[in-house]
């Protein structure tokens, strides 16, 4: 079953035109995973989701409910929660006040959900009485992923959950992202610059460059396609001189 | 003897520019921006309570009279912030400054057409009495202020630390994108905030009015209050407070001890030198905004 389809979506920053009709779709329980140079879009198409930015033209349907242009906190209330980029804590908030401010459009069951969420960091539970703003950044990380699961959403959108982490750490938080997709059964839509990662945890991937869709299908089809393994995973293939061959052209150019 | 009555005197005036300073902070927190009105509103509050209480209007009992204006306040400062400020969300900081000094304008002239601009006494029950304590006298107005500031004070604390919405505005002034994120509806929060600011100015009037006649200038008492905010960092609500004693006490000692006209600077005075040495205020939760 779809749990989202966008459809043609244009946004603008200003006169720059950002997302030049994107359509892209999430079945429920998959993680989705969108790969992307600096720049392409992919930001853009997460805040238009989430409602901090309104489209100009273009469908955003949630579960057959047409979502684009409300207020963000219609769209948390109805179950889609973003994980921004760059993680946006409250600083001077305890890790507990930042929890249960993910629960804010909720009512009730905000205990059992706090006991979700340290299970899955128990760090966090740990430091649960201090500022958030003196949590190191992959603590901070996990907080953002609480504070979105707090809310108890269908669909969960991370925007690029390994800014800043060491590789280590970005492999503990794909893997946690794996396990709540599994065991709790959330809908991931990630944003991801480290397309090797993003793709042996995402069941389907599209390639976003310059604010359109390139390329899409199930990420082993993906990972294993020419293009992909050049311009994403940084394959260098040896040629008869040994050289990179740096003319190739991207096929959907 | 003679410096503990100055210092009493000066808590209750201190008092009163602490609150105002709090509107001050609260506003500068919500909007990030400062508003020029505040003194005005306090202006306002204060009218509006006398148009409730004094005999020779609506006459109503005092307690009745200041919630009533602490209300109708609110709903000023909530009207203020959906009708006015909200239009101009977006443009910079300059033009809230710039809207906010005409709105002080505003209520200066609406007062002024209602109440007229003769200095009016608002009747309060605890006008002129005094208490008397090993040869100190004590005002039970100042009492009255140093009271009423406590309480409110403790009230907002709890206000914001313990509430479902305080948690939210704290959270909406921290990091504005990601309380839109996790669905905090952040202009309703804000409107929220400036009628708080409103009511608090109320007290701040009703308090002033205690301790002497008012007239539509007595805004201008904002300007101390700014100081005050200043001196406390800006940002701190609790800063805010002490930033408006200090001035208070600082005051009425330097126009006792001190050469000519040094009483009227002192708050700027201080506000320079905490501005030279501690440029981010006494309490300041400065943080550099991470890219």
């Amino acid at each position: 079953m779809t749990v989202l389809s966008v459809r043609n979506l244009e946004t603008f920053y200003g006169a720059i035109m950002a997302l030049r009709g994107v359509s892209i779709d999430v079945d429920e329980g998959e993680i989705v995973t969108i790969l992307g140079a600096n720049g392409a879009g992919k930001t853009t198409l997460m805040k238009t989701i989430a409602g901090l930015m309104d489209p100009e033209k273009g469908a955003i349907t949630y579960k057959g409910e047409t979502i684009a242009r409300l207020a963000p906190d219609r769209i948390v209330a109805k179950g889609i929660s973003l994980v921004p980029e760059g993680r946006e804590v409250f600083p001077y908030l305890t890790i507990e006040e930042n929890l249960k401010l993910g629960a804010f459009t909720r009512h009730g069951g905000q205990a059992q959900d706090l006991e979700l969420v340290y299970g899955y960091f128990p760090i966090l539970k740990e430091r649960r009485k201090q500022a958030a703003g003196f949590l190191s950044g992959g603590q901070q990380q996990m907080l953002a992923i609480g504070r979105g699961l707090m809310a108890r959403p269908t669909l969960m959108m991370l925007d690029e959950p390994s800014l800043g982490l060491s590789p280590l750490l970005t492999q503990e938080i794909f893997a946690i992202i794996a396990r709540l997709n599994a065991e709790q059964g959330v809908t991931m839509l990630l944003v991801e610059q480290n397309a090797r990662i993003a793709l042996d945890t995402a069941h389907t991937g599209y390639v976003l460059e310059m604010g359109r869709i390139v390329m899409s299908g199930p990420s082993e089809r993906l990972k294993a396609s020419d293009d992909i393994q050049e311009f994403y995973l940084g394959r260098t293939e040896a040629t008869e001189r040994g050289q990179k061959r740096w003319k190739r052209r991207k096929t959907w150019r | 003897m003679e410096l503990l009555q100055l210092v009493i005197g000066g808590l209750a005036n201190g008092c009163i520019y602490g609150l105002v300073a709090l509107g001050f902070v609260l506003i500068y927190k919500a909007s990030e921006g400062v508003n020029f009105a505040q003194g005005d509103m306090m202006m306002l509050g204060a009218f509006v309570a006398l148009g409730f209480g004094n005999a020779d209007q609506l006459g109503l009992p005092f307690g009745l009279a200041v919630i009533l204006a602490m209300a109708v306040m609110f709903c000023v400062g909530w009207g203020v912030e959906r009708l006015v400020v909200r239009q101009i969300f977006g443009q910079p900081q300059f033009a809230l400054v710039i809207l906010t000094i005409a709105l002080g304008f505003v209520f200066r002239f609406v007062a002024g057409s209602i109440w007229g601009y003769t200095p009016l006494v608002l009747e309060t029950p605890f006008a002129g009495r005094n208490l008397r304590a090993g040869g100190i006298v004590i005002g039970l107005a100042d009492l009255v202020a140093i009271g009423a500031t406590l309480g409110l004070t403790g009230a907002l604390w709890l206000f914001f630390s313990h509430t479902r919405i305080g948690l939210a505005a704290q959270a909406a002034s921290q990091n504005q994108m990601a309380a839109y994120i996790v669905g905090v509806p952040v202009m309703r929060i804000n409107s929220l905030i400036w009628g708080l600011s409103g009511a608090v100015a109320t007290v701040a009037g009703v308090l002033y009015a205690t301790r002497g006649a008012i007239d539509p200038n007595i805004g201008l008492l904002g300007i101390k209050a700014f100081a005050a905010a200043v001196i406390g960092g800006m940002g701190s609500l609790p800063g805010a407070l002490l930033g408006g004693l200090i001035i208070g006490v600082v005051e009425p000692i330097a126009g006792r001890y001190a050469p000519g006209e040094l009483a009227q600077m002192s708050p700027y005075i201080i506000m320079l030198v905490v501005l030279v040495l501690r440029p981010g205020g006494l309490f300041s939760q400065m943080q550099m905004k991470k890219v």
